[in-house]
């Protein structure tokens, strides 16, 4: 009775990138299946009825007509929901296998929820940005298959047994360590926000994407774990009298540097290997990033490979040339890095349909990077009367805090907004009043207040008001 | 005598200092977290520490002319950039947009002209050291790294000559960088609150709760045309529950659907699978749950089924109905249950391929 070996489905797998050793499985004493269980799904389970009727539902839903798919509102006694009065396959055969897929998957009903691409926005997909789809999400954790990528010269899967960290510059002991050298240190674990500095960087001018994927999916959260990044520097004996900045470089194609305000960043950056539990996915830079709570996405380096202590910025090209913001007198502001507060609201939003009037739990993100947020008011009609939303608990420094919002839709056309506020007293603007400041061509950014339409045909789309 | 008692002191330091270099790097020096990390030798953070400031520290020297600077780009840098930088195909235009005024104050006047369709890299950039560090770190895109310093200076003189920044017959060394005027080099302000979690924000927003805003006005929507540009939207949503996509590759639908989702695309649609040959049917159907390829498990292995019937006749149409209406007492008293959901041609498809063994 040995069961040598089991494949992961490959139409299970189809959707990731193949490891390149299949996991396989060895029989557990205790793997069997009692003959009870089988003499009853044997004895009750294989109604040939019902198996057709089942076979039928799902073609119909093939030929596109819904009957019977959906529970009606009401029903007649003794009348039912097949869905209720008629058994299930899953209720009536035998499921799949444990570790049938070793590392799971999320249920295939849910393959419309990936990263995608903003079609045109580069033209190049190693330097190019994949949003997350905040519009399927819950709760305030990316999950890390859905975490937003953007790569500056393409990702790869660094070795991390010849992984490096150097720390040099204004150091006593220029350092070297290994993985096994930093995993080895105190560590935390926190959970925070990235958000990419140009994340609703195509609306400055005008509405330019359909949906909260496009205007807002360059935002992630996650528990982040690694050694703070004062443990460190301070074991290589660092001179941060003279010493208010630091150069942080990734080891990619790219050498993607950033310079880090010491000063204002020192106290809660972390040296990060871990990501909602497990080590950092291949395109958040494993096996080591930056993590730098609060400031925008292109400062936390990932394939970190050097942390060099410095007395001035570097201006290096990610600051010189782009992540630079233009005002209407022709300056650009030049790091500009820290991500105020916002929040948008997911559900409903841009792109989405509604099905019917009635109750909805209407749903959001907000966030800051100087603090908590302290309060959400969302408006339905358009910014002129606002209620207080709730906000989910923990409420986390310059991490995602989930809102919600009990609504109940009439039928009639809406505009819905959200406004956070944090615990400085920051109030989030509204597009007009960035415009006002900061004019059009900007790119970086934009925190403004999201307004989403509701039409009387339940279609939801993007628009801008004032 | 006296040359070889030089050469003789030299050596014993040279000795001196290399086993004091191996006795140093061998250590751990860290007071705190004993046995974690070493030091960095070195020729360690000379290959690695490449970056260069603005005020130079860290450049280099060598020098390159304009005229090999342009070579160079011709042969690795042009077919993304355009041969003078201008090229907006693969990435934004490198040169374009600054004027010899420009390279006098400092501050690239068609910045703000708000009709001035790209920014170019000279436009922005205000440090020559930028230019000069990102070219020898991340070019050519496809083969970072393979710059040598020489080359380096050559092509960021043949840029600055694109701009008109240095003469075409011009030599950049790491002697006169420092005395290159970008015409960018004022047009950086770090007068914002954006630097520091400390600082303070350019403007705040209002917290009216009532009657804030009598007359709203929409001032922008996504056109028409553009509807469908990042495809379809209903596919990017779940096809069930309370948020669908709207199907944006048709018009927007009349009326609401309803709590049974009229008309909209349904969850039920991503289950289909094409078969995928007789193993991922095996599998799909769960026949793998009771029969492994060569072991017994709940029921017979298939090559115990395949040895069985070999060359029996009529072995194909009687396990067909086997596998419909199900059975038991061949393989034991365990039943097998019917397997109605298989159309005849999967079912047809999985027991010829269990007849020959699972080939």
């Amino acid at each position: 009775m040995t069961k040598k070996q089991i494949e992961i489905s490959v139409q299970d797998i189809s959707a990731i990138e193949k490891p390149s050793h299949r996991a396989r499985l060895v029989k557990a004493p205790e793997h069997f299946i009692s003959q009870e269980l089988i003499a009853d799904i044997n004895a009750n389970g294989l109604n040939e009825n019902r198996r057709g009727f089942l076979r039928k539902g799902f073609m119909t839903a093939l030929g596109g007509a819904t009957a019977g798919l959906a529970a009606p509102l009401a029903m007649a006694a003794g009348e039912g929901d097949p869905a209720i009065l008629e058994k299930q396959e899953w209720q009536t055969t035998l499921g799949k296998n444990v570790a049938t897929m070793p590392y799971g998957i999320p249920s295939i009903y849910e393959a419309n929820l990936i990263r995608r691409e903003s079609p045109g926005l580069t033209r190049v997909s190693a330097a190019s940005v994949a949003f997350t789809p905040l519009q399927g999400l819950f709760g305030t954790i990316t999950p890390n298959g859905l975490h937003f990528e953007r790569h500056h010269q393409g990702w790869y899967n660094l070795n991390p047994e010849t992984h490096r960290l150097m720390i040099n510059g204004l150091v006593k002991n220029p350092r070297v360590f290994t993985m096994n050298d930093l995993m080895r240190l105190p560590s935390v674990s926190r959970t925070h926000f990235i958000e990419c500095g140009a994340n609703t960087g195509l609306e400055w001018g005008n509405v330019a994407v359909p949906t909260v994927q496009y205007t807002h999916g360059m935002l992630s959260c996650c528990e982040f774990t690694g050694v703070p990044l004062k443990v460190l520097l301070e074991e290589c004996g660092a001179d941060l009298k003279k010493g208010k900045f630091m150069l942080a470089e990734g080891g990619d194609g790219s050498g993607m540097t950033r310079t880090i305000n010491l000063e204002s960043c020192l106290n809660d950056t972390i040296v990060a290997w871990g990501m909602n539990g497990e080590m950092l996915r291949p395109e958040n830079g494993f096996p080591l990033r930056l993590v730098v709570p609060g400031v925008q996405g292109v400062s936390w380096v990932k394939w970190l490979r050097r942390l060099e202590v410095g007395d001035m910025p570097w201006n290096s090209k990610d600051e010189a040339v782009h992540y630079i913001e233009l005002m209407p007198n022709g300056d650009h502001r030049q790091y500009a890095s820290i991500q105020e507060c916002k929040s948008v609201i997911t559900t409903p939003s841009g792109g989405q349909q509604l099905l019917d009037k009635g109750f909805y739990n209407v749903s959001g993100m907000a966030w800051s990077g100087r603090g908590k947020v302290k309060r959400v008011d969302v408006s339905f009609d358009g910014g002129n009367n606002w209620r207080t939303a709730r906000l989910e608990t923990p409420v986390l420094t310059k991490s995602i805090t989930r809102f919600n919002i009990d609504w109940v839709w009439d039928g009639s056309p809406a505009i819905m907004q959200s406004r956070a506020m944090d615990d400085t007293g920051y109030i989030q603007p509204s597009i007009k009043t960035l415009r006002n400041v900061r004019g059009t061509r900007s790119i970086y950014h934009n925190n403004a207040i999201q307004s989403w339409k509701l039409d009387s045909n339940g279609e939801v789309s993007n628009v801008q008001v004032g | 005598m006296f040359k070889l008692d030089k050469f003789s002191v030299r050596l014993s330091i040279a000795v001196l200092f290399a086993c004091n270099v191996q006795l140093i790097y061998a250590q751990s020096s860290s007071a705190k977290y004993p046995g974690i990390g070493r030091a960095a030798t070195p020729a360690e953070v000379a290959a690695w520490d490449i970056d260069v400031r603005p005020d130079f520290k860290g450049l280099p020297k060598g020098s390159g002319s304009v005229a090999k600077g342009q070579d160079i780009w011709e042969a690795k840098c042009a077919s993304c950039h355009g041969t003078f930088g201008e090229s907006n195909e693969i990435f934004t235009p490198i040169a374009g947009g600054t004027t010899a005024d420009d390279i006098k104050t400092g501050r690239v006047a068609s910045l703000k002209d708000t009709k001035q369709p790209q920014r170019t890299t000279l436009m922005k950039v205000p440090t020559v050291s930028t230019l000069w560090d990102y070219i020898y770190r991340a070019m050519p895109w496809n083969a970072p790294r393979s710059l040598t310093p020489d080359d380096t200076y050559a092509l960021v003189a043949f840029i600055l000559s694109l701009g008109e920044i240095v003469p075409d017959n011009y030599v950049l060394s790491d002697k006169n960088i420092a005395d290159v005027k970008m015409p960018n080099r004022n047009g950086m302000t770090t007068k914002h609150g954006f630097w520091s979690v400390t600082g303070k924000p350019d403007i705040n927003g209002n917290a009216c709760m009532n009657n804030c805003v009598p007359f709203v006005q929409i001032g922008s929507t996504l056109p028409d045309f553009a509807r469908n540009a990042h495809e379809n939207i209903e596919e990017q949503n779940r096809l069930y529950g309370p948020y669908r996509g709207a199907n944006t590759t048709k018009p927007p639908i009349k009326q609401l659907p309803g709590s049974a989702g009229v008309g909209l695309a349904h969850a039920a649609d991503t289950h289909s699978s094409a078969a995928k040959g007789p193993a991922a049917l095996f599998k799909n159907e769960n026949c793998s749950a009771c029969h492994a390829p060569n072991a017994k498990l709940v029921g017979p292995s298939i090559s115990d089924v395949a040895k069985k019937y070999e060359g029996q006749s009529g072995s194909l149409d009687k396990l067909m109905a086997k596998v419909k209406v199900g059975g038991a007492g061949v393989w034991g008293s365990i039943p097998m249950p019917a397997q109605a959901q298989l159309s005849d041609e999967d079912r047809k498809t999985l027991v010829v391929w269990m007849l020959s063994g699972g080939k």
